[in-house]
């Protein structure tokens, strides 16, 4: 703890802490995402339907239209898929809380079995990519590391940094972290191409290669720390701040004790 | 006489006995350093210039700077079967295999990034308090050298493990060799044996990084440091120090224990930033691939600022008779430099012709009392920090919920009105700073305390300085500006006037000031208490 | 001058060096054993620092990991190798500044400076040994000595030119070709499977390589070259020229990934604004418009692939890239 009321002290230990906060608050979501997905098949499909279509009523058209036609202020849902749904109210950033650029991701409003309906009642209206199965998400057995690491590197990495630690876009617009999230949601972000994300083609990303990208992904996230504190794992920014800080400040401090006349 | 002395006398008596080292030994040992928390950071660069030479040399041992391919086989899973550099390979090698070997990679890293904040904050002690000037110009000058060399040796070591980040810098240097007009294109080739990668450039840069650059370093620092202890070092002003003296400990024992000790401080402080903070994660960013590149790719944060530039720059590209010009990349990345580090080494040869003053100093400048010139530092300052915070524009966009378009807007405004604000204000605040000098000399200090006078008005005491402080405040040298002529005695204008006016001018600029206070001032004041 | 030097008779006087103030350990022995422990306990605690380095070393695996509050789960091994260094060395360093602080001697000593240069005499005697040197050797008297000389040693200086030349070969025209032709096939990458339009879908992005024959190995210098990158959105989002919109293939246009500023791999696509933003120097362009430079200091748009599909219906080159791909040359253009 002597370490962090040094470090607070600083002059710049705000971005610091702010990753620091940034991870936390990931953590907090990745915690209260996690909530297991049961039984969310015993329903038959057209009661899923008609109970979709109640929610979707309730907290959705009013921005995308009675009948998900889509208005001024957002898009069009007819065609988007069971998946596109199911990420984007699974992952809690449908509803938006407010208009910003972003939808950012946060602890979902609906419960699991409250985002099936609302996705077979999205996909009944248009066919659109499906919801991958826990089958299809066997990264482990499917995917390899290293190839997903070359994928992701070739594929992502430009957005989301190196290390998935997400990174800046245009006008305010970010590519967010993918450390924390469900498999499934990754893998539907891939197929339809959430916000200013592109869609990456079944054919020229194959399923197993996502499973590849996942596999890398999750392996990523659960690396420890080999070389100490990761400091946000952003590149030399981070690094530097810290030379600057805490380095250089330890180094003045002992200079200005060794100088000082002992009493 | 106890035993152990004896040896001693008969090791000090053979030795000089071949060397007649004796008499140079007891003057030398008896040399006098000021003590000053700020003398002691250009002590810092010299030790972290030792602990990259220690840990670089541990590095070599296992390092393979060849970018021959490879199929990696190691003990770091995730990138088991990709295909790499061997100099890549190595390096997980050393993070992975070699036990302590991460460690002393760490180290190294964080010694690179120290030693360059040592040389900076350096640089910035001997400008701000003029030790610089005569009889230094020498060592200001080869100071600068280090620190041009050293923001590329750090370049170079950013770049050996070959892996995405270091290759997407390797790739920006090429892009700006490139852009040398005429010449670039093969310039490049040269450099990298043939296209972009190629299979020359690692080794190539590793022997510049290993051998090349550290013994011009070694040489350099050696000139630096023998003309530090020839000249003597200079010292802050103060009671019973004078131009013509020094005031400080003797080398044996306290300043070689102090500075013996410091080394390690400085060891110890590396060593601490090594075990508890990863730098430059490799095994993260992977091999290195044109066709591959990471969100938030920057420099170490010597070469931020100028990665900056470049980004702040506007896109102007000339064509001229079928030929391409870059500006946008010339600029920033060529030209800028150029003139930033050619101004730096000069600027003791243009103060003193702006001064006309020719004299040796000794004794260093309180900030305050040279305004300009602490002005047109914090100007410089102002200008690099606006730089580097664009160097990390995306960083702190995402982290501070602004857009990158905003930052470089920012920056490319502030770049230009900043600096001169900086002068300006920084220029005020020394002529301010004079004046509450003055005011304490003649006045005293603000006790807190109120008196009633029989009056009945209350009055702050104000308790006279000691004679120590106002010897302080008072001790500077107040120069006049010149007052070169410009017509002669018979009123026609001389060859040299219109040089002779501009100079004139700019030494009235540089010489203003808060008249100090006299000791006839101060008596009169004390007549009137 | 004049009034700078009256100001100086006026000077408030120089007190001169304070008197030496006595440190406790001077005065008290007390105080002195107890900075004597200080010191020891320092040095022991830098043994200690060793010790922790040798028990990590040994005994530590590099495979364990432990949770430090703050800091989270991190190796054991490489903290205690480098807390053990960090501690053996830091601690040397304090107890030896600590010990010349506090027990070895503090009086401040004053040594007299001398003036740098020499005297006139000196001067002069050297400034005619010079002369006379020059002199004895004739170089002004021997004009032809002193010119055949200048013109050997300026020519001896070509010698590392000369030399040096084989560090790589000419560029040519090496940095104009890449590996794209009429009729190459766009391969993903990694991976080198051919592409069909409908594999697309609108608001997708693909990664790809030219098609290399079998056997033939794809190095970085052809990556470096010729990655480029696919994007596929509605034909009717296109604001090209007919030429331009030519080059595209059902919504799908083709650009070089390597960033027309400084070489970086361009592949922030935004599907939601159509903008490619480049991560190291920021550039933003837009692909409705062949890349327009949007943002940012690159100068030019990035090189647009003109594409189509072949009798099998993959999508392939309709040409070689109309201009060098890659950041600015000076014979780019010539």
């Amino acid at each position: 703890m002597k370490r962090l009321s040094r470090l607070r002290r600083h002059r710049a230990a705000g971005p610091v802490l702010l990753i620091f906060a940034l991870f936390t608050i990931g953590t907090t979501f990745q915690v209260a995402s996690a909530v297991n997905q049961e039984n969310a098949t015993v329903q038959s499909r057209s009661t899923a339907i008609a109970e979709g279509k109640e929610i979707f009523l309730r907290g959705c058209s009013s921005c995308h239209g009675l009948n998900a036609e889509g208005q001024e202020i957002a898009p069009s849902l007819i065609g988007v898929g069971a998946a596109s749904v199911d990420f984007q109210v699974g992952t809690g950033r449908m509803p938006m809380a407010d208009m910003s650029q972003q939808a950012v991701r946060k602890a979902p409003v609906y419960s699991p079995e409250e985002v099936h309906a609302l996705a077979t009642y999205v996909a009944s209206l248009a066919p659109g990519p499906a919801v991958p199965g826990d089958e299809l998400l066997n990264y482990e057995r499917d995917g390899s590391v290293a190839e997903g690491g070359q994928l992701f590197r070739t594929n992502c990495a430009m957005c989301h940094n190196f290390a998935g630690q997400g990174g800046a876009l245009t006008q305010g617009k970010y590519a967010p972290t993918v450390m924390g999230v469900q498999p499934k949601h990754i893998y539907e972000a891939m197929i339809t191409g959430p916000q200013a994300m592109p869609v990456f083609s079944d054919k020229t990303l194959t399923p197993e290669e996502k499973l590849s990208i996942i596999k890398w992904i999750k392996s990523a996230e659960s690396e420890p720390q080999l070389g100490g504190v990761a400091l946000g794992r952003v590149g030399p920014v981070t690094e530097g701040l810290l030379a600057w800080t805490l380095g250089i400040v330890l180094l003045i401090g002992v200079a200005v004790w060794l100088a000082a006349k002992a009493r | 006489m106890t035993a152990r002395e004896r040896i001693a006398g008969n090791v000090a008596g053979y030795v000089d006995d071949r060397t007649g080292g004796a008499k140079w030994m007891k003057k030398n040992l008896q040399k006098v350093f000021p003590d000053h928390w700020s003398f002691l950071l250009g002590e810092i660069c010299l030790y972290s210039f030792i602990i990259l030479l220690l840990s670089g040399t541990f590095l070599t041992f296992w390092f393979d700077p060849s970018m021959r391919e490879v199929v990696y086989e190691g003990a770091y899973e995730p990138l088991q079967g990709v295909k790499m550099s061997a100099a890549y390979a190595s390096a997980l090698e050393i993070s992975f295999e070699v036990r302590g070997g991460l460690l002393m990679r760490q180290i190294h890293h964080w010694a690179a990034l120290i030693f360059m904040i040592g040389i900076v904050v350096h640089l910035m002690r001997v400008f701000f308090t003029g030790a610089f000037r005569k009889p230094r110009e020498f060592n200001w000058i080869i100071g600068v050298g280090l620190l041009t060399l050293g923001i590329v040796e750090g370049f170079l070591g950013y770049s050996l493990p070959d892996d995405l980040l270091s290759g997407t810098g390797i790739r920006i240097a090429e892009a700006i060799i490139q852009a040398i007009p005429v010449v670039g294109s093969y310039l490049s080739y040269f450099a990298f044996g043939g296209a972009f990668p190629g299979l020359a450039f690692i080794p190539r840069i590793y022997v510049v990084h290993v051998l090349l650059l550290p013994g011009i370093f070694l040489a350099l620092i050696t000139v630096h440091l023998m003309l530090v202890w020839y000249q003597k070092h200079t010292q802050f002003p103060g009671p019973g120090r004078t131009e013509k003296n020094v005031v400080g400990y003797p080398l044996m024992p306290v300043y070689m224990a102090k500075a013996g000790g410091f080394f390690f401080i400085v060891f110890g402080v590396t060593a601490f930033l090594g075990a508890v903070a990863s730098i430059n994660p490799i095994w993260l960013y992977g091999p290195y691939n044109p066709g591959q590149v990471s969100a938030g790719s920057q420099p170490d944060w010597y070469m931020g600022w100028l990665d900056g530039l470049v980004r702040m720059s506007p896109p102007i590209e000339t064509y001229l008779f079928g030929y391409t010009i870059s500006w946008n990349i010339l600029i920033p990345g060529l030209i800028l430099p150029g003139i930033i580090f050619t101004g730096l080494a000069l600027y003791p040869f243009i103060e003193s012709w702006i001064t006309g003053d020719k004299r040796e100093h000794h004794l260093l400048d309180r900030p305050r009392n040279a305004p300009n010139r602490t002005a047109i530092g914090a100007m410089a300052l102002t200008f690099t920090l606006v730089s580097l915070i664009n160097g990390g524009n995306d960083i702190i966009a995402t982290s501070f919920d602004l857009t990158i378009n905003q930052m470089m807007w920012f920056s490319r405004i502030a770049i230009i009105v900043l600096p001169p604000i900086a002068f300006i204000v920084t220029k005020r605040l020394c002529l301010s700073l004079q004046r509450a000098d003055r005011d304490l000399v003649l006045h005293g200090r603000e006790t807190g305390r109120l008196v009633r006078m029989p009056n009945g008005e209350f009055v702050e005491v104000h308790e006279p300085i000691s004679p120590e402080k106002a010897w302080l405040l008072t001790s500077h040298e107040q120069l006049a500006p010149l007052e070169l002529p410009e017509v002669d005695g018979a009123g026609v204008r001389r060859p040299a006037a219109i040089r002779n006016k501009i100079r004139n001018r700019i030494s009235r600029a540089h010489a203003v000031a808060v008249p100090k206070a006299t000791e006839t001032e101060r008596r009169e004041l004390e007549g009137h208490h | 001058m004049s009034n700078s030097e009256s100001r100086e008779v006026d000077l408030i006087k120089d007190p001169g060096l304070p008197a030496h103030v006595h440190r406790r350990t001077d005065t008290d022995p007390v105080a002195a054993k107890r900075a004597e422990r200080q010191v020891a306990i320092l040095f022991s605690l830098s043994a200690l620092g060793t010790l922790l380095l040798i028990f990590s070393f040994i005994f530590i695996s590099d495979e364990t990991f432990i949770f430090i509050p703050v800091m989270g789960e991190t190796n054991a091994h490489q903290l205690g190798l480098g807390l053990g260094m960090a501690i053996a060395l830091f601690c040397i360093g304090a107890g030896a500044i600590h010990w010349a602080k506090t027990l070895m001697p503090d009086e401040e000593i004053v040594v007299q400076r001398h003036e740098f240069r020499s005297d006139d005499e000196d001067r002069a005697d050297f400034v005619k040994t010079v002369k006379e040197g020059a002199a004895n050797a004739g170089l002004g008297r021997r004009p032809l000595i002193k010119r055949t000389l200048g013109a050997a040693l300026g020519l001896s200086g070509l010698t590392p030119l000369l030399l040096l030349r084989d560090l790589g070969p000419l560029p040519g025209d090496d940095l104009k070709k890449t590996h794209w032709k009429a009729g190459t096939r766009l391969v993903t990458d990694p991976g080198d499977r051919p592409i069909r339009p409908e594999d697309l879908e609108i608001g997708a992005v693909a990664q790809t390589q030219p098609e290399f024959p079998e056997g033939k190995e794809r190095h970085l210098e052809d990556i470096a070259k010729d990655a480029v990158l696919l994007i596929r959105m509605r034909p009717e989002e296109f604001n090209l020229d007919s030429e331009r919109l030519s080059w595209t293939h059902e919504g799908i246009i083709a650009f070089s990934k390597i960033c027309s500023h400084m070489g970086c791999a361009v592949a922030l696509y935004e599907q939601t604004t159509k903008h490619l933003l480049c991560p190291c120097h920021q550039s933003t362009f837009d692909v409705t418009r062949a890349a327009k430079v949007i943002f940012g200091p690159a100068a030019r748009p990035l090189p647009q692939l003109a594409i189509t599909v072949d009798a099998e219906g993959y999508l392939v080159a309709q040409a070689p890239f109309s201009e060098p791909v890659g950041p600015s040359f000076w014979g780019r253009l010539s």
